[in-house]
């Protein structure tokens, strides 16, 4: 590969700073997913049009297909393997299992990071269905019909459940 | 108990952190990427190649044309092999051809270093064609002196006919009326979101392993063996978690290409990753269908007679395509078993993408039909159209004519009830009155359906289980079942839970299917796989635990007829006393120096039954006349697909098939141009499935009935929720506008012509109502 093709990047990919050479040609997806690794997130298309590659970029979503690596220089960037912590789910993954809102999984780890977005940028405010689904429209998911999805991005913006621990979906023998 | 919760899906963790691998986050290290040179015509003859330009852009590896390829033909469609010749699948591929039958065909094939330089020299490679006008009309099709598509064939790839019942003739004669009518559907696509893709490698000199993206890896190794000539046991099929499938990955499409060329390039790994536009034009789609139904009633209300004739394309390559009517046809001695029913059906080849499974088979096509078709009936007698299928649809007892087997569980009338009290049906009835005029109208819909729960008897149902304690006395199960998004994984659990009365959580399921590893099943179509697993599992289960107590009763030298397992730990079942936890009995299991081994059990079973299921959807729209548009305010689906064994994940299946069934009636087709065999929408913004924003809430809710040839009591689920749907709308728009729309999808498009024919606007944006 030439020289002019490549560039020195840096950005922080889930709050750990990386800096690194990327072909300038290369969709901040396959960046993330060819050079570092990060396949969690999914491509549908490539084209922009299914919302499987969302991640953000400075608190933006964004589909990663259509996003040039080069743009992220000194972005802040999260993608779904920084939202489970200490072995611990974010509170959106939570609603996701909870609510049956995963068959596939394709499109989830997007949906993860759209719900994330919304969640964060709608916090202490009251959303609509109507908010909930526009904030969701660019993400398809062909298995779900969104009911249990819906389901989950309403639960991910409840507030916190005073008990800790309390299980809504028993799966123990009883 | 295990079964009947919902439980969390196993693999649900896994996907919500992105951790589940699916087929294209394997790579391989200097892996190749392949592809296709497709035709830029729907018909015609190769008559020259050029390969050079392409072969001088730099990292391109190697370039293959039809020229290269073994030249006999294999087919592609996921069927188990067939041992008699009447149910063989149409052998009419090759891995390249020179002949072109429909726009998109794989003439060539480029290997490169990277995805930029094959994509960049399959442009350069140079065809020049004999072209022939394509024939996409099934009339041109039909017509005599039409040019057969594939040598040697005809242009009818089958021909079904069914009767069942009495005589259909003799029964029309006696009916007080008959009411006919002609109905079309649309071809449409899974767009299961991800992409057909495989590579394969080889890790020994006669030793293929191929990691694809399949809902059938078993069928996948035999048909890869065929197309190459190899032995089966020389292909390892690998499938990873799968992201949707639908019946598209039903089909055998990159498995052969990629194993080809990992073996004409030194055993290099070789990867096809496909667009979403080739996707969507070059894997498979659903059977347009034309359907011609005559329905007998007499004034009471009782159906008596249904002839339906119907023409299903294939498209350029069979496939599934010879078995689709068929399966369709025949679910309909489930649903109205009492009527003297005749089905004949023709499939055809044409110049446009190939037509393959795709969700309920058929199914969707002819019961789309039938219910528009008994809606018909019923408003001709001005009987109830609820009222009317409960005089007439199946109930537990009743004989399915076709396979002269009694029809053991069926909750169908009580899932027309619940779905009629949901909807609200008599007072809305009422209220809609009002709204049968003017430019914004409402109307209420209802249709039924019929399905099965697997293929049995035309072809062999078989699955495979195998459960081995660990030594944490947990247990880990095998099975060939495929997961594909659809949860079986999770069901298989829940039942090995059941009846080893061990926590769901201790029961853990092998992920990945490798056809080197995994127990022998066909894989997941037909909505079989947690009816025919359910036998094999339940069969390995108890024949694990009996090999627990009896070990339970040499470590304790008690006769095991008096223990027992409860949650997993072994009780003496007199005194109900916990004797010793599983963990205890496994060590021991393993390690004792003279008694007990791994403790294992493995079952491969047969399942030669196939129960029927049922269901039934009621909507409730608004039609807008003036902007063509149907808005559905409320849906559900109400189904008995006998016991439910998990509630949620059951109505995500409901939901997601309401959901498809929704775009296929209101917005879902392929544009194809009538004279080239273009295809203009073969991406996902121009073809219209349902966002976020496009979907009412959706409803659901089961009727739950014991179905006694099952493991669990339970029945299919997956495929049937899509069936329903779009006659259940196509009526409720006849009740609000009194017009008869018999093509799919009712888009705006197909509104403005019928109402502009019907005098509802003048074609010039004004209206006239
Ligand atoms: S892959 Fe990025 S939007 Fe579809
Ligand atoms: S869960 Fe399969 S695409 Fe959404």
């Amino acid at each position: 590969m030439t020289d002019q093709v490549l560039k020195q990047i840096t950005f922080t990919i889930n709050g750990v700073k990386r800096s690194l050479a990327i072909d300038i040609r290369k969709s901040l997806a396959e960046v993330l997913r060819q050079d570092l690794g990060l396949t969690g997130l999914k491509q549908g298309c490539g084209v922009g049009e299914c919302g499987a590659c969302s991640i953000m970029v400075d608190d933006v979503l964004v589909d990663s297909c259509i996003f040039l690596a080069v743009w992220a220089d000194n972005a802040a960037i999260r993608t779904v393997e920084g939202e489970a912590r200490d072995g611990k789910l974010s509170k959106v993954q939570q609603a996701y299992v909870d609510e049956g809102a995963v068959q596939c999984g394709y499109c989830t780890p997007g949906f993860i990071m759209a719900t994330t977005a919304f969640v964060e940028q709608c916090e202490g405010k009251t959303v609509s269905d109507d908010e909930i689904r526009k904030a969701h429209a660019g993400n398809l998911c062909r298995c779900t019909g969104y009911q249990h999805i819906f389901n989950a991005v309403e639960k991910s913006m409840t507030p916190d459940d005073p008990m800790p621990g309390q299980d809504d979906h028993p799966n123990q023998e009883s | 108990m295990a079964v009947g919760k919902s439980v969390k899906r196993i693999d649900a963790v896994a996907k919500v952190t992105g951790r589940a691998r699916y087929t294209e986050d394997f790579f391989e290290p200097d892996m190749l990427t392949a592809k296709y040179v497709r035709s830029t015509i729907a018909h015609g003859r190769v008559t020259a190649v050029n390969t050079d330009k392409a072969r001088q852009i730099e990292g391109v590896e190697a370039v293959f044309t039809y020229e290269d390829v073994p030249q006999t033909t294999f087919a592609t469609a996921g069927h188990p092999m067939a041992l008699s010749e009447v149910h063989k699948d149409v052998e009419d591929r090759l891995l390249l051809t020179r002949d072109v039958r429909f726009m998109g065909d794989e003439i060539a094939i480029v290997v490169a270093r990277n995805e930029l330089a094959a994509s960049e020299a399959a442009g350069l490679v140079e065809v020049e064609y004999e072209t022939y006008d394509p024939l996409i009309d099934p009339e041109d099709i039909l017509a005599q002196d039409a040019r057969p598509i594939h040598e040697g064939r005809s242009n009818i790839v089958g021909e079904h006919n069914y009767t069942f019942g009495g005589d259909v003739d003799q029964a029309f004669d006696q009916a007080d009326h008959v009411v006919e009518g002609r109905f079309a559907t649309a071809m449409v696509q899974h767009c299961q979101l991800e992409n057909h893709i495989a590579h394969a490698y080889m890790d020994d000199l006669d030793k293929i392993v191929i990691v694809s993206s399949t809902q059938i890896p078993h069928i996948a190794r035999r048909i890869v063996g065929e197309a190459l000539g190899m032995p089966l046991s020389r292909i390892r099929v690998i499938k990873p978690f799968l992201g949707g499938g639908f019946g598209n990955k039903q089909d055998v499409v990159l498995e052969p290409m990629v194993a080809f060329l990992t073996l004409k390039l030194n055993g290099r790994a070789v990867q096809i990753n496909m667009t979403r536009e080739e996707c969507m034009l070059c894997t498979r789609n659903r059977h347009p269908f034309y359907i011609d139904v005559k329905t007998g009633v007499m004034n009471d209300g009782t159906l008596v007679a249904r002839d339906m004739d119907a023409i299903s394309i294939t498209g350029a390559y069979a496939s599934h395509g010879h078995a689709i009517a068929a399966a369709g046809g025949s679910k309909q001695s489930s649903l109205y078993p009492k009527a003297a029913t005749r089905f004949h059906a023709r499939t055809l080849y044409a110049n446009i993408p190939v037509a393959g499974a795709m969700r309920a088979y058929g199914t969707p096509q002819v019961i789309y039909a039938l219910e528009c078709a008994t809606e018909d009936a019923a408003r001709k007698i001005g009987m109830d159209p609820v009222e009317f299928r409960l005089k007439n649809v199946a109930r537990q007892g009743d004989i399915n004519l076709l396979s002269n087997k009694e029809i053991l569980s069926c909750g169908l009338v009580e899932c027309l009830e619940r779905g009629r009290d949901f909807i609200d049906w008599n007072r809305k009835k009422k209220d809609y009155e009002q709204f049968k005029t003017g430019p914004i109208r409402k109307g209420l819909g209802v249709a039924c359906l019929s399905y099965a729960s697997g293929t049995y008897p035309v072809c062999v149902e078989i699955a495979g289980s195998r459960i081995a304690l660990n030594q944490d006395g947990t247990v880990h199960v095998l099975v060939g079942a495929t997961e594909i998004g659809q949860g079986s994984d999770t069901v298989v659990a829940q039942m090995v839970a059941q009846t080893l009365s061990f926590p769901y959580e201790d029961v853990l399921v092998v992920q990945a299917q490798d056809t080197d590893v995994t127990p022998f099943d066909t894989g997941a179509y037909a909505s079989r796989q947690a009816y025919v697993v359910s036998n094999a599992v339940f069969k390995a289960a108890n024949q694990l635990r009996d090999r627990i107590l009896a070990h339970a009763g040499i470590m304790t030298d008690e006769d095991p007829k008096h223990l027992d397992i409860v949650n997993a730990r072994i009780v003496d079942n007199r005194t109900s006393e916990a004797v010793m936890d599983m963990k205890t009995l496994a060590i021991d299991s393993f390690y004792h120096k003279e008694r007990g081994g791994q403790l294992t059990a493995e079952i491969s079973y047969k399942t030669t039954t196939n129960a029927p299921v049922f269901g039934c959807t009621f909507v409730d729209v608004t039609v807008d006349i003036p902007l063509c548009k149907i808005t559905v305010n409320q849906i559900i689906n109400v189904h008995d697909s006998g016991v439910i064994i998990n509630p949620v994940q059951a109505a995500g299946q409901v939901h997601g098939g309401a959901f498809m069934g929704l775009g296929a009636a209101l917005s879902e087709e392929f544009l194809i141009d009538p004279e080239s065999g273009y295809v203009y929408n073969n991406n996902l913004l121009d073809y219209k499935f349902p966002t976020f924003t496009d979907v009412p809430p959706l409803n659901h809710d089961f009727v739950e009935t014991f179905e006694p040839t099952s493991g669990y009591g339970n029945k299919a689920l997956g495929e049937p929720p899509v069936v329903s749907p779009p006659p259940a709308i196509r009526n409720a728009v006849l009740d609000a506008t009194g017009i008869c729309i018999n093509t799919l999808p009712m888009s705006p498009h197909t509104l403005f012509s019928a109402f502009k024919s019907h005098g509802f606007l003048d074609g010039k944006g004004g209206q006239h109502v």
